[in-house]
């Protein structure tokens, strides 16, 4: 194995050990500030290892939309309401430990079952990359349906966000 | 099937999709809002009209849609359910003051997703719609956002939900990933290999978490109660009838198609649910002093009586599935419209606006009394249909045990159902006569009635239809 390939695996690794480290500091952080970055923090790791995997085009989308969008919003009206900014919560109940212990049975299991499973991974599977523009002929060939169906969904979201956040008449 | 082909299909949903955007802009424009409740009821008939039965499974949208019988019955499910729960919200006094359109068209919506939850065969389809009826769900639960109850059981709904999506889109993966394919018969295939068992049976596990939020299957039923009890009283009718059907129908697909290879396993997990699930509705329906609470608790365990036929994965289970549903639509949804009378008549939504109903309004009372022992499985009316076919699916499949537990349940289940007949016609009344009802209560009570009477006394004009 060349150098560069072990830089790559392991940036590919430190990646994801920081989306993971980061994604256990959005829980446990009492402060709600503090929890939103760490959280845009995640969502820029999840999108390196898009990109890291030849998913060019959802690396883009997730900067574009999660992070440039949704955590700018986040943010915002945590700031907004001055309150939250500076409060400190405890983020666990009573019964943390019992679930940690629940979990961690359950990461065994999954850990045990991922491993033992024969995965089929191919040379060719590795070397596929799609380019925005097979995304586009697909969205509007075999996927149309799903397409619409998720405009329709989102169609359906906005007239429900605007009868609850309106005032009344 | 490409796109344009498989128009002439789709024209019942075409027509709930052009009908909805049809009522939000006349919502607009007029005043007098009957005349939009109306065009959404002409919408629903419509769309009615042109449901056809496909001769073949029809794989609509290159297999994104995939008509066949199995999904005709629930298009027509779907439809009658929306009708029915819309003709009760036109007599609910909260909703006639906020945004009654919005809650018309929504609803026009809502059996879009229905339908297609029913056609769903991938992965990318089941997703997309079941994430479609649960948003809608939660929109119609905090409908009425003023009111701190609603707001409280939306919230509620809404963590809950994300977070069984969130476990059951992680089982989703994980069969993707070992078969490379969207398809649930693809899915299915790959499963058939040895190596791939432990992890087919670890994604099955997260679909029953998804999917059994949805049914308001035991362990994940927490939310039931507070959402049946804080949503408007006809969304909780809709909420305890269809979505926990449709629920079912895909977890039967993706039980028999994705899951089939696993064998045995799969039908021991759900008779252990099958049990806990009637077991905890019916112990704690007991206790009950609110009318919805009380018919949420009861719709949980019969969630665990149609889990029975689920469980035995035979083709007698897949027809005691269907005929448990559609006995259960009508009964359960008379069953509200008189709760929703009484609600409306007097302003209270306790056990204890019952009492003495006999003498306050006969017929509302007697109609009642046979929801109440169809719901229990009584004969000649239809609950006992349904009753009677998963109970012989579990014992043809040998399912001993299960059998027993579900009778000793319907005991308890006779026990709260009879408390309440007994409040009715055994204590005095506390209040005058009931003027006359609504309309479309009216309508709505006639129809269910009927078709509660007819299941029971001529069941097999029924049978045949569902099982052709």
């Amino acid at each position: 194995m060349d150098m560069l390939s072990l830089i790559i695996k392991f940036g590919i690794y430190g990646t994801m050990a920081l989306a993971l480290i980061a994604a256990i500091a959005v829980v446990t952080l009492r402060n709600l500030f503090h929890s939103a970055l760490c959280l845009a923090a995640v969502l820029i790791a999840t999108a390196m290892i898009y990109a890291a995997f030849h998913a060019d085009f959802l690396a883009a989308a997730q900067i574009l939309l999660y992070v440039g969008a949704v955590m700018t919003l986040i943010i915002f009206a945590i700031m907004l309401t001055e309150q939250l900014g500076s409060k400190t919560i405890r983020q666990t109940n009573r019964q943390n430990l019992a679930a940690l212990a629940g979990l961690l049975v359950f990461v065994v299991i999954l850990g045990r079952v991922i491993f033992k499973t024969p995965w089929p991974v191919t040379e060719k599977a590795l070397a596929s990359k799609v380019t925005v523009m097979e995304l586009g002929k697909a969205f509007m060939g075999p996927y149309v349906f799903p397409f619409e169906v998720i405009s329709i969904i989102l169609i359906a979201a906005l007239l429900g966000a605007v009868v609850i956040a309106k005032k009344d008449r | 099937m490409n796109t344009v082909e498989s128009l002439k299909y789709f024209i019942p949903e075409l027509i709930l999709l052009v009908g909805a955007f049809f009522v939000f802009t006349i919502d607009f424009f007029v005043k007098n809002k009957r005349i939009v409740s109306g065009l959404t009821l002409l919408t629903l008939t419509l769309s009615l009209c042109f449901v056809k039965q496909p001769e073949t499974a029809l794989p609509l949208f290159y297999d994104f849609f995939h008509l066949d019988n199995f999904a005709h019955f629930f298009r027509y499910f779907a439809l009658i359910a929306v009708f029915i729960t819309l003709l009760l919200s036109y007599s609910y006094t909260p909703i006639r003051n906020q945004y009654e359109g919005e809650f018309y068209g929504l609803f026009l919506f809502m059996a879009f997703a229905l339908i297609l939850v029913a056609t769903a065969n991938n992965l990318l389809m089941i997703f997309l719609s079941v994430e479609f009826l649960s948003l809608l769900s939660y929109l119609l639960v905090g409908f009425l956002k003023n009111d701190r109850k609603a707001k409280e059981a939306a919230i509620k709904y809404l963590l809950f939900g994300s977070v069984c999506s969130a476990i059951m889109l992680y089982g989703m993966s994980l069969a993707y990933g070992a078969s490379g394919s969207l398809e649930l018969s693809t899915i299915g295939n790959t499963f058939f290999f040895a190596p791939f068992k432990p992890l087919a049976l670890v994604a099955m596990l997260f679909f029953l978490v998804g999917l059994g939020f949805k049914i308001s299957m035991a362990p994940f039923h927490m939310w039931a109660p507070d959402v049946y009890e804080g949503a408007p009283t006809p969304v909780t009718a809709f909420l305890s009838v269809a979505p926990k059907a449709l629920g079912f129908a895909i977890l039967f697909r993706i039980m028999a198609v994705g899951f089939l290879s696993l064998g045995r396993p799969p039908s021991l997990i759900l008779t252990a649910l099958s049990m806990l699930t009637m077991t905890l509705g019916n112990i704690t329906a007991i206790s009950q002093n609110n009318m919805k609470r009380f018919l949420a608790y009861s719709s949980i365990a019969q969630a665990g009586y149609i889990l029975m036929g689920l469980a035995v994965l035979s083709k007698l289970g897949k027809e005691s599935i269907l005929i448990y549903l559609l006995a259960y639509l009508f009964t359960n949804l008379g069953a509200f419209a008189v709760a929703i009378l009484v609600e409306e008549k007097t302003g209270n939504e306790d056990l204890a606006a019952f009492s003495g109903l006999s003498q306050r309004s006969p017929v509302t009372a007697a109609m009642m009394a046979v929801f109440l022992l169809s719901l229990a499985g009584i004969p000649p009316l239809a609950g006992f249909i349904g009753k009677y076919y998963v109970f012989a699916a579990a014992l043809q499949a040998k399912f001993i045990m299960l059998a027993v537990i579900a009778a000793i349940n319907s005991v308890v289940a006779a026990y709260y159902y009879f408390r309440i007949v007994r409040l009715m016609y055994l204590t005095p009344a506390s209040g005058p006569v009931f003027s006359a009802a609504p309309k479309s209560i009216t309508v709505v009570l006639c129809l269910t009635l009927v078709v509660v009477l007819a299941m029971g006394i001529f069941p097999s004009f029924f049978l045949d239809r569902i099982l052709s």
